[in-house]
């Protein structure tokens, strides 16, 4: 799993896909999270789009695509219970999976030691 | 906010107390605040309606007014600034009053209270200096004392009275907007029973050198947990009350806002003390032919929270625009208040706000989302 510095994590699945999700850390930072808007599946995305719009009570937050590609599937769960990403935010919590041309685009990104230290 | 932007933050007496509790601090009106602890928002706001929580307000203004002919004079100077009935307010009782400007505006709405020899006047934290030069210019001779060795801690919630009467046995026979002079440990305590939330509860102005020993003595009692300025603001939003600087500004008159009722019959006109306070022109004809536009709650479709800032549209284009906005913990629903022409106020019209280039559907609802639940 990779760490991006927005507090995504990127969890590749074979076939070229990459789960993304948001870290523990930032799930807890967000507080009750009440709405996440997701993208469109099938959609052509850039890195550095706004594809998730996270409410919590307080405010709202842009999730931004940490690599090109096409969001294969976005899990429906979380329009019934958004609650799910502060509850699992690495499991159950999970946003989008998007399809990249090459997996080796995560190597630019940090692995969970850098990440624990970003956020120490 | 502009000219606090260089100074340091002001502390608050209890900021060891927050820091302790695990409080998440951040700036609010010049002061560091406490916004939420480890449970969070939600848990917080949902156990202030379920139970008594604890907030410390000790960034707002308490202000003292005196006058060496009595405090009778005192209230009658204050109705210069406010259209408020004050000379009509008994000793021992609380009113909101709301500052207004001459162009109908409001400068800020503050709360009251008749302590017997003086009125204690609790202002917004952000309009602490300009309500105290405002004072000191509008009534020279009234002694205007900003309060500085003062916590003012808010418990509110059902459990309220059950809480505080264990330490002030007095409070149980306190009805909703009663204020009292207490001893405690030594010390005066000031009560009102009121506050932001909807609920029954009190405001406790309190030493700073006793504060700590308070708020501990509260939160030692089963039941009462410490509630941080995100939860005020889910609580105050679902009982439809204004903050200003948001929902109430010089923009807005007390008509408008729907706040007409905190105008006194004697300051109406016919009244004995009819207008005399600024801005009276605009807002007592306002109260005959009614405003131009009204705050109105909306209830939005769906889940998606609906901010301040939110245009309001209607079939024909722009109709008004959101000042406060959340998800509420309570209705698990997105609420909002917004200001609407008058002509698309009514409970149950259909209007849409602009959220992310989209339009959201909306539905103009009565305030407050919750009834309130006061001991009258």
């Amino acid at each position: 799993m990779k760490f991006t510095e927005d507090h995504e994590w990127l969890r590749p699945e074979g076939d070229n896909i990459i789960v993304v999700g948001i870290t523990e850390h930032a799930a807890k930072e967000l507080g009750d999270i009440v709405f996440v808007q997701l993208p469109e599946a099938e959609a052509m995305v850039a890195q550095g789009d706004e594809v998730v719009v996270i409410e919590s009570v307080k405010a709202a937050s842009d999730i931004l695509a940490p690599v090109d590609g096409e969001i294969v599937e976005v899990n429906a769960a979380l329009a019934d219970n958004p609650g799910l990403v502060n509850e699992d935010p690495l499991g159950g919590g999970w946003f989008f999976k998007i399809r990249v041309d090459d997996l080796a685009v995560l190597d630019s990104f940090m692995d969970e030691d850098e990440y624990q230290e970003m956020i120490a | 906010m502009g000219d606090n932007a260089d100074r340091p933050l002001r502390r608050l007496p209890l900021h060891a107390l927050h820091a302790a509790r695990g409080a998440r601090m951040a700036e609010f009106a010049g002061w560091s605040m406490p916004i939420r602890y480890e449970e969070g928002v939600m848990a917080e706001h949902l156990h202030t309606r379920a139970a008594a929580s604890l907030f410390d307000v000790s960034h707002m203004a308490q202000i003292l007014l005196r006058s060496g002919r009595g405090v009778a004079r005192a209230a009658l100077a204050l109705e210069a600034c406010t259209p408020a009935d004050l000379v009509g307010l008994p000793e021992g009782r609380q009113r909101y009053a709301l500052l207004t400007d001459d162009a109908g505006g409001i400068r800020d709405d503050v709360m009251v209270s008749h302590l017997g020899d003086a009125l204690l006047v609790v202002a917004n934290a952000a309009n602490r200096e300009a309500v105290l030069a405002h004072l000191r210019d509008a009534l020279p001779a009234v002694t205007v004392e900003e309060i500085a060795d003062r916590a003012l801690l808010a418990l509110q919630g059902p459990r309220s009275e059950e809480v505080l009467s264990s330490l002030l046995p007095e409070v149980a026979a306190m009805r909703f907007m009663d204020a009292a002079r207490l001893r405690w440990a030594g010390g005066e305590i000031w009560v009102s029973r009121s506050g932001y939330s909807g609920e029954d509860g009190f405001e406790i102005s309190v030493p700073a050198a006793l504060a700590e020993r308070l708020a501990e003595a509260l939160l030692d009692q089963g039941g009462v947990k410490p509630a941080g300025l995100g939860a005020r603001d889910s609580l105050r939003l679902e009982a439809g009350l204004c903050l200003h600087g948001q929902d109430i500004d010089r923009t807005t008159t007390p008509v408008e806002a729907g706040l007409a009722w905190s105008i006194g019959r004697a300051r109406r006109i016919g009244g004995e003390r009819a207008g005399g306070f600024p801005g009276a022109d605009r807002i007592l004809t306002e109260l005959e032919v009614g405003p131009r536009r009204r705050r109105v709650g909306l209830r939005p479709e769906g889940r998606q929270p609906m901010r301040a800032g939110t245009e309001v549209m209607g079939p024909d284009g722009r109709v008004g625009l959101v000042t406060s906005g959340g998800f509420s913990p309570s209705l698990a629903a997105p609420i909002s208040m917004a200001y609407v022409d008058a002509r698309w106020a009514e409970p149950g019209t259909r209007l849409a706000g602009e959220v992310r280039g989209r339009p959201l559907a909306a539905e103009v609802v009565a305030l407050p989302f919750l009834p309130p639940s006061f001991k009258r």
